[in-house]
């Protein structure tokens, strides 16, 4: 048995995904937050996917993990965290996008399970060859 | 060996041949949401085409075959971050694989049971 397996493939890709819907977890679980300092203020946590090949097969590795986006400064002098011109951060997490990305994520995971069954159900069919 | 392989015909060859089409499918979804990654398949039935056309010594060089006949795939409807995997394709080719693949192993199966058959004195 040389280099990556189907099983392999899809291993990876699964645990791929669910790197990314921890991240979203976090997004979500952020959302709120408040921050008194630009610097401290929450940014969208975002997996940086990249193909990793092996001879004809490809399959796919958590790069990096990336800050996006820009926390937006609000005018609250009564919050608790305000700063000395009564600012805070909001975190930048837009729940819409993070929903979006839930749902393409569990897709693509269970698209991931059903190749790995299906490779499954072969790998057995092909044990029992000649019987 | 070589006597075994020319008595199982070309649905040894056809089994590995959908074995490595299936990696390179799964390859696909796996990719599915990865930037800039670019879809490909393996034709099959082309190599085989060419595996059968050149009768045994084609069959040797079937392992050559696999790997010549990849091609990246048409992109249907290409996305801003450069990705051209189809899930809707893709789910389909790896359907239709699978089933290819269970077929060879029948013919294998049948190939083998008929070998055995032969061998076997009443």
């Amino acid at each position: 048995m040389k280099g990556l397996s189907t099983f392999d493939i899809a291993g990876r890709a699964m645990a791929s995904q669910l790197v990314r819907m921890n991240a979203i977890a976090s997004n979500l679980a952020n959302a709120g937050s408040i921050s008194g300092t630009e610097q401290g203020a929450y940014r969208a946590l975002r997996p940086v996917f990249a193909t990793r090949y092996d001879g004809a097969a490809a399959t796919v590795d958590v790069a990096s993990m990336a800050r996006t986006g820009t926390p937006e400064r609000k005018l609250d002098p009564h919050h608790p965290l305000a700063d000395a011109t009564g600012h805070v951060w909001q975190a930048a997490v837009d729940p819409n996008q993070e929903m979006v990305e839930m749902v393409e994520t569990a897709r693509a995971y269970a698209n991931n399970v059903e190749v790995l069954s299906t490779a499954r159900g072969l790998a057995l069919d092909t044990l029992r060859i000649g019987k | 060996m070589t006597m075994l392989d020319s008595a199982l015909g070309l649905s040894a060859a056809a089994l590995k041949l959908r074995g490595q089409r299936l990696d390179v499918i799964a390859g696909n979804i796996a990719n599915a949401s990865t930037p800039g990654f670019k879809a490909r398949d393996l034709d099959a039935d082309a190599a085989l085409a060419r595996i059968g056309a050149g009768g045994f010594a084609g069959m040797l060089a079937g392992e050559q075959a696999g790997a010549g006949a990849l091609k990246f795939r048409a992109a249907l409807q290409p996305s801003l971050d450069g990705n051209t995997v189809d899930m809707a394709t893709e789910q389909a080719a790896f359907a239709e694989n699978a089933l290819k693949y269970r077929a060879s192993l029948e013919f294998l199966n049948g190939r083998i049971q008929t070998l055995m058959s032969a061998m076997r004195p009443e």
